[in-house]
């Protein structure tokens, strides 16, 4: 049996945080000038960059759609990301269905009848793994396609939620992550929407209600952080451009200081 | 809505606040891990009224810890306890005495190293801390000391995990300190002090360099209030200063046993095949020889004398060693009993000293045997076992033990003072070595029970060394007699607590049936059922009636016939608190006057017991049976009933025997038994065993007085058959259908046909002494040959034969269908392919879990997902197994007890011994083992003086007054005398048996 405990008497988890908070979460946005928007987020270890390319001419004139853009989604898994190296393969199951799962979140949020005949493509690149890596995914996603400047209907915010005997707890730990269910929810914090309910384990139906909820109220929270963050990226941009004095250093500003 | 919020990660924390470890995959391959933790400035302190964490949320919990912290003579100003790892793993019988109180502070870094040293011990520790204070300057507390900023501590390059635990500990003590005294600042009087506690030397040495006040345990206990009481309980693992001590002076003393072997060699040598491993077993009559049953061997590997068993204590897992076959042995054919063979084994310094008079006599014996066994042996190559010798210990499974102290260990001087003294006590438990003991109490404790916890057992010490934990009462009072049993079985007797009677319905008593209407819960998938005629038939005074049975002719010639279940399942609930208890009690222990229920009494003998007259909830298994009692149908429902009587198999016997009685329940009853002996012919016929274990019934003069008036045999009527047949068909019934419906995890019973090597014995005595033969074939062909062997001048022989050939049967157990094979299902007792126990849920928790599995197969409810898992369901049958053996241990032992209780009254009245007829069983060298059927009691007859012994005709021949000789063999009838004496030493009840019929074996 795992000595592993969840939760502790002091309602702790394995690594000090109470069930409800999240992890430390940090994101900037541009950080690979050469796409068109990118994004790079953090959820405690866990770091997620992802790159936009697009509204451009697809690449496989085959694939263009008439009436939209076609959104194309690439994920790749650094070696060292997980707790053992591991090189893998490109065209592996299990990052295929990952990569879907995230074109499927997207395509109802972004407003692709805005470019038809085109493609967007995002590239995922996965530097770090502690559990919740398909909520940072989605969430770098996000702000690299508002870094890229591509009109959606909303945030597209995404959390982790799991449950231990009775006590539901968001952002998950990759220990946590593989001793307890979860599930993770992407939700369009304004309409309260849910674009994605991914869920790998086995959970009792009753209990299941309450985690959901929380995942989206915890979406809210991760949509506040991220709004604010764009907010302050773009008022440094301003600056810059009406020529108020900003700086190289300030273009490359670090929104954990702020 | 609670607050959902982002825990901030300060940029210059990281340092403290990741952590980087290697860690080997179980093939070798090394993996990185890399953790994160947050560090908060909102844990508590834990002290009630602190100025300062009166503001943080203690969620669940209450500060405990009283503000001036508790008394000790070396810290007037009061103080707070902070033990570290090392006090909770050897000394917790310290911090869980009555009388020991103090201020305590449990660390997270201690608790966690607790959880990862022993389970068991971290369990004990987390119900210190939940049941907390009960008196004035006591509290416990635990403080999640990693967590918080000013306690957490990085690992430093170089530092082992162990420095790194005990600087947290003193970092978390340094900041205690500080947090204390700021948090008094504005009280006139000095504030508390904050006491490290440990054993180890160099970390006190630490403490004071931080000036940190820190004690051993043995310090401490010295300034506490009850410290004589208090000493007692410490374990000998001892302040490191002491040992070093000791080791100078163990240095002269020779080592009377082998080293183990390292550890790794054991675990390789298990591997490798060289070694086996296996539970240590003392034999039951002499202490110097037990068995060691391996699973690799198939056969038990006997091991022989003091040397070779080499401090293995009954239940330890250990390694074993063969010797080449030429040197096996068969197990020695004389009683000896450690109380005779080593009563005058000085407590103080037995060891060291080879030429003491005990080592001695023991050695005499050892050679005596030894040689002997081997003179067996080449004898009789039958008897050989595989022998061997314990080259090391792969796990230790010591618990405390109830002991009687020995009072010719104590120095005659030493009767009335306080002074601490080494005694022996000597386990209620025969196969069990003494223990050697230090206590200061040693005079009041001479006639009390007591329960001894061992610590160690060095090899140049001939006895283990424990601890004094309390004392149960005196001995042959009901009430310690009682607890000692119920200890000595690992019975989980305390009453239930709060949380657990928390999950019973509301209303309490004054639970019904809710009326029956469209919307009704209770009500839903449920069928009607209360006009159906049905009755229960148990023993007498029975309360918790979980079954009860009807039947009727249906128009079509057929007959249907149904068995209700009390709907245990509806009350209780998978993954409550109820459900864990009932889980972990496994089973409802009947001892003679007392039940220790596995559920709350309220639904035990209230809410679920089906009683007359009144609406309860039942779990139906209908069947159509045809006259001949072959099935037609089977179904399964959950139903409503209202039982009509409630019957004890002698008024139901008489009801049905009385040929007057025509109302329809006295029918239902005829056809039941009808059906029933139908269905047992078929069962006979299948090959099922008749078997017969020595079943007594204490008779007690009134049910208030607990004085047992006299023993008799339980008596069978063709009622107890009735309900027996009607229980198999609805165990088996339900079996099939769980089983088809969860192939993986159903829960099942099986009895698993015993190894042909356990009959060898029985079938050489029978064939020699009797000329009868057992065929071991098949459990017909067992039956067939049981029947067989019948002597018509001893009617009770046949009932002899068949209890020795239960003792060569394996027991049989729960298992989960999706974990064997499915060609071992079977049932060989009851010769049938599957089985499973449906029909007692209120006293098994197997019918529980099998209650659930067959509502989920009948679409009543879902399973709940633990029943799903394969691992979950054999861990909790591995629990029930357990506890269903140790409970029929403990109604046995408690049988036991009344029966001497008995004898001793009626001897007493009689003036003299009781005089019974008894079998010869066994015959050993020295005695005769015997068997009172009458009182179902097992004894042993010694002799003296030297006689002559014929292994070989299972006989021993005495010399008779007369002139000539008087052979005793197995399975002959004799009288024995039976009294009850008081050994002087221990003040142990023992039954003592002499034989007075052909011979008196008084003058032997």
């Amino acid at each position: 049996m795992s000595r592993f405990e969840p939760l502790n008497a002091g309602n702790l988890r394995s690594d000090g945080r109470r069930p409800l908070e999240l992890r430390s979460f940090s994101a900037q946005l541009t950080t690979h000038p050469s796409a068109d928007g990118s994004a790079s987020v953090s959820h405690g270890l866990t770091q997620v960059t992802a790159c936009v390319y697009g509204p451009r001419e697809a690449k496989n004139r085959g694939q263009t759609m008439h009436d939209r853009a076609l959104v194309n989604v690439e994920v790749s898994v650094a070696p060292w990301a997980g707790e053992m190296r591991r090189q893998r393969a490109r065209g592996d199951k299990r990052t295929l269905e990952f990569a879907a799962s995230i074109k499927a979140t997207f395509e109802p949020v972004i407003q692709t009848t805005l470019y038809p005949r085109s493609e967007i493509h995002i590239h995922i690149h996965v530097l770090q793994l502690d559990g919740g890596l398909l909520q940072a995914s989605i969430n770098a996603t996000t702000l690299a396609l508002i870094d890229a400047g591509i009109p959606m209907l909303d945030y597209v915010s995404s959390l982790s939620a799991g449950l231990y005997l009775t006590t539901a707890m968001l952002d998950l730990t990759s220990i946590e992550e593989s001793d307890l269910p979860s599930v993770t929810v992407a939700v369009l914090p304004r309409s309260g929407k849910v674009t994605l309910v991914s869920m790998e384990t086995r959970l009792h139906v009753d209990r299941f209600e309450e985690m959901f909820k929380l995942a989206m109220e915890g979406g809210k929270v991760l949509r506040g952080e991220m709004d604010r963050i764009v907010r302050e990226r773009t008022a440094a941009l301003a600056r810059q451009m009406e020529g108020g004095g900003g700086t190289k250093e300030e273009d490359k500003m670090d929104t954990d200081d702020l | 809505m609670v607050e959902i919020t982002i825990r901030k990660r300060p940029r210059e924390e990281e340092l403290q606040a990741q952590r980087k470890f290697f860690r080997k995959t179980r093939k070798g391959r090394v993996i990185k891990v890399l953790r994160e933790r947050y560090l908060r400035d909102d844990i508590g302190c834990g002290v009630s009224q602190c100025s300062l964490c009166a503001a943080l949320p203690s969620p669940g919990q209450a500060p405990a810890l009283p503000l001036s912290g508790s008394p000790h003579t070396q810290f007037p100003t009061g103080h707070h306890l902070l033990p570290d790892t090392n006090a909770f793993l050897h000394q917790m019988d310290l911090f869980e005495h009555p009388a020991f109180s103090a201020s305590l502070i449990v660390l997270q870094t201690v608790m966690e190293e607790v959880r990862h040293r022993s389970l068991p011990l971290f369990n004990r520790l987390r119900n210190l801390v939940r049941n907390g204070a009960d008196q004035e300057g006591q509290g416990c507390w635990v403080f999640w000391n990693e967590f918080r900023d000013e306690t957490a501590v990085a690992r430093e390059e170089g530092e082992g995990p162990n420095d790194l635990n005990d600087r947290a500990i003193r970092k978390a003590a340094a900041w205690y300190s500080t947090h204390v005294a700021q948090a008094l600042s504005s009280r006139a009087r000095p504030p508390p002090a904050v006491v490290l506690m440990t054993d180890d030397a160099a970390n006190r040495a630490q403490a004071e360099n931080a000036s940190i006040p820190s004690l051993s345990v043995r310090q401490y206990v010295a300034g506490l209030a009850h410290a004589a009481e208090l000493g007692d309980v410490l374990s000998v693992h001892g302040p490191a200063d002491d040992s070093a001590a000791k080791g100078a002076e163990r240095g002269g003393r020779p080592a009377l046993y082998p080293e183990y072997w390292p550890a790794a060699t054991v675990e390789a040598g298990v591997k490798s095949g060289k070694l086996f491993q296996g539970f240590f077993n003392p034999s039951q009559y002499n202490y110097l020889e037990g068995y060691v049953n391996s699973q690799a061997m198939g056969r038990p590997i006997l091991v022989i004398g003091r040397t070779d068993l080499n401090r293995a204590v009954a239940g330890d897992i250990v390694a074993v060693e063969l010797y080449p076959e030429s040197e096996w042995k068969a197990p020695g054919d004389e009683v000896v009993d450690q109380d005779v063979a080593l009563a005058n084994d000085d407590a103080d310094d037995s060891e060291g000293e080879d030429a003491s008079a005990a080592a001695e006599t023991e050695r005499r014996l050892a050679q005596r045997e030894a040689a002997d066994a081997r003179d067996v042996a080449r004898r009789n190559p039958l008897e050989r076992h595989p022998t061997g010798r314990v080259v090391g210990v792969v796990k230790r499974n010591w618990r405390a033990y109830v002991c009687h102290l020995d009072a010719a260990s104590l120095s005659s001087s030493a009767r009335t003072s306080q002074a601490q003294q080494t005694v022996f006590a000597t386990p209620v438990a025969a196969n069990l070595p003494r223990i050697r003991l230090r206590t200061r109490q040693a005079p009041a404790l001479v006639d009390q029970k007591i329960l001894v916890s061992l610590d160690r057992w060095d090899i140049t010490s001939r006895y283990p060394e424990g601890h004094f934990v309390r004392a149960l009462g005196r001995v042959e009072s009901k009430e310690a007699e009682q607890e000692s049993l119920l200890l000595e079985y690992e019975v989980p007797y305390r009453p239930f607590g709060r949380a657990i009677l928390d999950c019973l319905p509301g209303e309490g008593e004054a639970w019904i049936v809710p009326p029956k209407t469209a919307g009704s819960v209770v009500w839903r998938d449920r069928e009607d059922l209360r006009e159906l005629i049905i009755c229960s038939i148990d023993p007498p005074n029975c309360q918790d009636i979980d079954d009860a049975l009807h039947a009727r002719p249906l128009p079509n010639g057929n007959i249907e016939a149904g068995v209700h279940i009390a709907d245990v399942s509806h009350f209780v609930l998978p993954d409550n608190a109820m459900d864990t208890e009932a889980a972990a009690r496994g089973t409802t222990v009947y001892l003679v006057d007392k039940r220790i229920d596995m559920l709350p009494s309220l639904l035990g003998t209230n809410l679920c017991s089906l009683r007359p007259y009144v609406e309860r909830l039942a779990f139906s298994v209908i069947w159509e049976l045809t006259p001949d009692a072959k099935i037609v149908n089977v179904r399964f429902t959950k139903s409503v009933i209202a039982s009509k009587a409630a019957f004890t198999y002698k008024d139901a016997q008489t009801r049905k025997d009385d040929l007057k009685q025509k109302d329809p329940l006295t029918e239902s009853i005829r056809l039941l038994n009808s059906l029933a002996q139908k269905l047992r012919a078929g069962r006979m016929a299948a090959g099922a065993l008749n078997l017969a274990s020595p079943e007594v019934r204490i008779q007690m003069e009134s049910p208030e007085s607990s004085d047992p008036v006299d023993v008799e045999q339980k008596e069978q009527l063709e009622t107890n058959s009735l309900v027996e047949e009607f229980m198999l068909l609805a165990n088996i019934s339900v079996a099939a259908k769980i089983q088809e419906t969860f192939p993986q995890t159903a829960v099942l019973r099986r009895h698993m046909p015993p190894p042909p090597s356990n009959f060898e014995m029985l079938q050489d005595v029978l064939m020699k002494r009797k000329g009868m033969s057992l065929d071991i074939s098949s459990s017909g062909s067992l039956a067939a040959s049981l029947d067989k062997c019948v002597d018509p001048a001893e009617p009770a022989f046949n009932i002899l034969v068949r209890i020795m050939a239960t003792r060569c049967m394996r027991p049989a157990e729960y298992f989960c269908a999706g974990s064997v094979s499915r060609e071992t299902f079977g049932h060989y007792g009851l010769a049938s392919p599957i089985y499973t126990h449906f029909t007692s849920p209120i006293r098994r928790y197997a019918d529980v879990l099998v209650h659930r599995q067959l509502a989920a197969a009948i679409d009543y409810t879902p399973l709940h997902a633990s029943l799903h898992s394969r691992q979950h369901v054999e861990r909790v049958l591995n629990v029930v197994n357990r506890r269903h053996r140790m409970a029929q241990m403990a109604s046995r032992a408690s049988i036991e007890f009344y029966v001497a209780l008995s004898l001793k009254s009626r001897s007493e009245r009689a003036s003299g011994g009781v005089r019974e007829k008894a079998f010869i069983i066994r015959a050993f060298r020295n005695g005769v083992a015997v068997f009172v059927s009458k009182l179902g009691l097992e004894g042993l007859v010694t002799f003296k003086r030297e006689i002559n012994f014929d292994p070989e005709a299972y006989s021993v021949k005495v010399p008779s007054p007369s002139g000539g000789e008087v052979a005793l063999s197995v399975f002959e009838e004799v009288e024995v005398e039976i009294t009850v004496e008081k050994d002087v030493n221990t003040q142990r009840g023992k039954v003592k048996m002499v034989v007075v019929h052909p011979i008196d074996s008084r003058s032997l």
